[in-house]
């Protein structure tokens, strides 16, 4: 799609905003409808629409698969570590009261960690499947 | 009252949108029906008040599923071909008889928002009581589904991340490599 200039300009003006809008979704999941699950999706898709309009080669610069190989698995290594770390401090599995001094902050800590977990894997996986999708028609 | 009307107007436009989906022929436009139908299913998950289930629906049914439908419309045709035009009154028995009696099931349904509903009797009301002061949380769905069903949560996500790896292996460049290599070591 290189010849379409509308397109091209308005996708370059849109992909930022989409991007810190799934971060706005990411971080403030816990006052407003949201959280890491949509957070991720919407991430995945403005780097989608940006494979879309400028090509799979210049996203896969931008994120190449090995590296979201890597983050969807660090993805749930945060969820999992996150109740591992609530073991350690004496609780049970993802009991997150423990993770701080009091109970709130620990809840509130161990929220935000798992929801970026999600997040991390959610997006990683959904631009991985548009990738090796897309990737398949120009072999 | 206003309610009402957007209900019956969505519900509608649902209604079409499903019927144009099964009749239409172009693989393409059926995906952006798809994508139309999420929408506006989407738009009844706000008036029931479920914001967080309206975010998923728009992002996944209305957003990412299109444009994945989209990339493996690339890979094959975009129109499906005709199906032969054959009157089965057998067909239309079954499914007007299944239909009914799915519409029948519902009558016993408890009213949309009823606070007696066996749903909202189990472990709901000590959600809602507690879990403000136990999680710090405005957000209930938030705290429902991160804090007091985390385990279901890290499934999910494990789920997720199993479906990603399941296409790397499978149609991933080093699963296409491999398969190469065993080609060419086949056929020497």
């Amino acid at each position: 799609m290189k010849h379409h200039l509308v397109l091209r300009v308005v996708a370059k003006f849109v992909t930022p905003l989409i991007l810190l809008f799934a971060l706005y979704v990411q971080f403030h999941g816990d006052y407003s409808p949201g959280g890491g699950f949509q957070a991720g999706v919407i991430f995945g898709a403005g780097f989608i629409l940006y494979a879309l309009i400028f090509g799979l080669d210049a996203a896969r610069t931008v994120a190449p698969v090995s590296v979201l190989r890597f983050a969807a698995g660090l993805g749930v290594l945060i969820y999992g570590g996150t109740g591992v770390l609530s073991l350690l401090r004496g609780g049970e599995y993802l009991n997150y009261n423990v993770l701080a001094a009091d109970p709130i902050a620990g809840q509130h800590l161990g929220i935000i960690m798992i929801e970026l977990g999600v997040g991390i894997t959610v997006a990683s996986v959904m631009m991985i499947i548009f990738f090796t999708f897309a990737g398949r028609e120009q072999s | 009252m206003i309610d009402i009307l957007v209900d019956i107007t969505l519900f509608t436009f649902l209604a079409i949108m499903a019927v144009a989906i099964v009749r239409m022929r172009n693989l393409f436009a059926v995906v952006m029906m798809f994508s139309i139908f999420s929408l506006i299913a989407a738009g009844l998950f706000v008036i029931m008040d479920a914001g967080d289930v309206a975010f998923t629906e728009a992002a996944v049914g209305g957003g990412i599923s299109t444009v994945l439908m989209l990339a493996a419309l690339g890979l094959t045709r975009s129109r499906e071909e005709k199906p032969a035009t054959r009157r089965s009154w057998l067909a239309l028995l079954v499914v007007t008889v299944t239909g009914a009696v799915l519409v029948y099931g519902t009558m016993d349904m408890p009213a949309f928002g009823d606070p007696n509903a066996p749903a909202h009797q189990h472990v709901g009301p000590r959600y809602i009581e507690q879990g403000q002061q136990e999680t710090g949380v405005p957000n209930l769905v938030a705290a429902v589904l991160a804090s007091y069903r985390g385990f279901d949560t890290l499934g999910e996500t494990a789920v997720i991340f199993t479906a990603g790896m399941a296409v790397l292996l499978l149609i991933g460049k080093h699963a296409r490599r491999r398969r190469k290599a065993a080609d060419e070591g086949s056929s020497e």
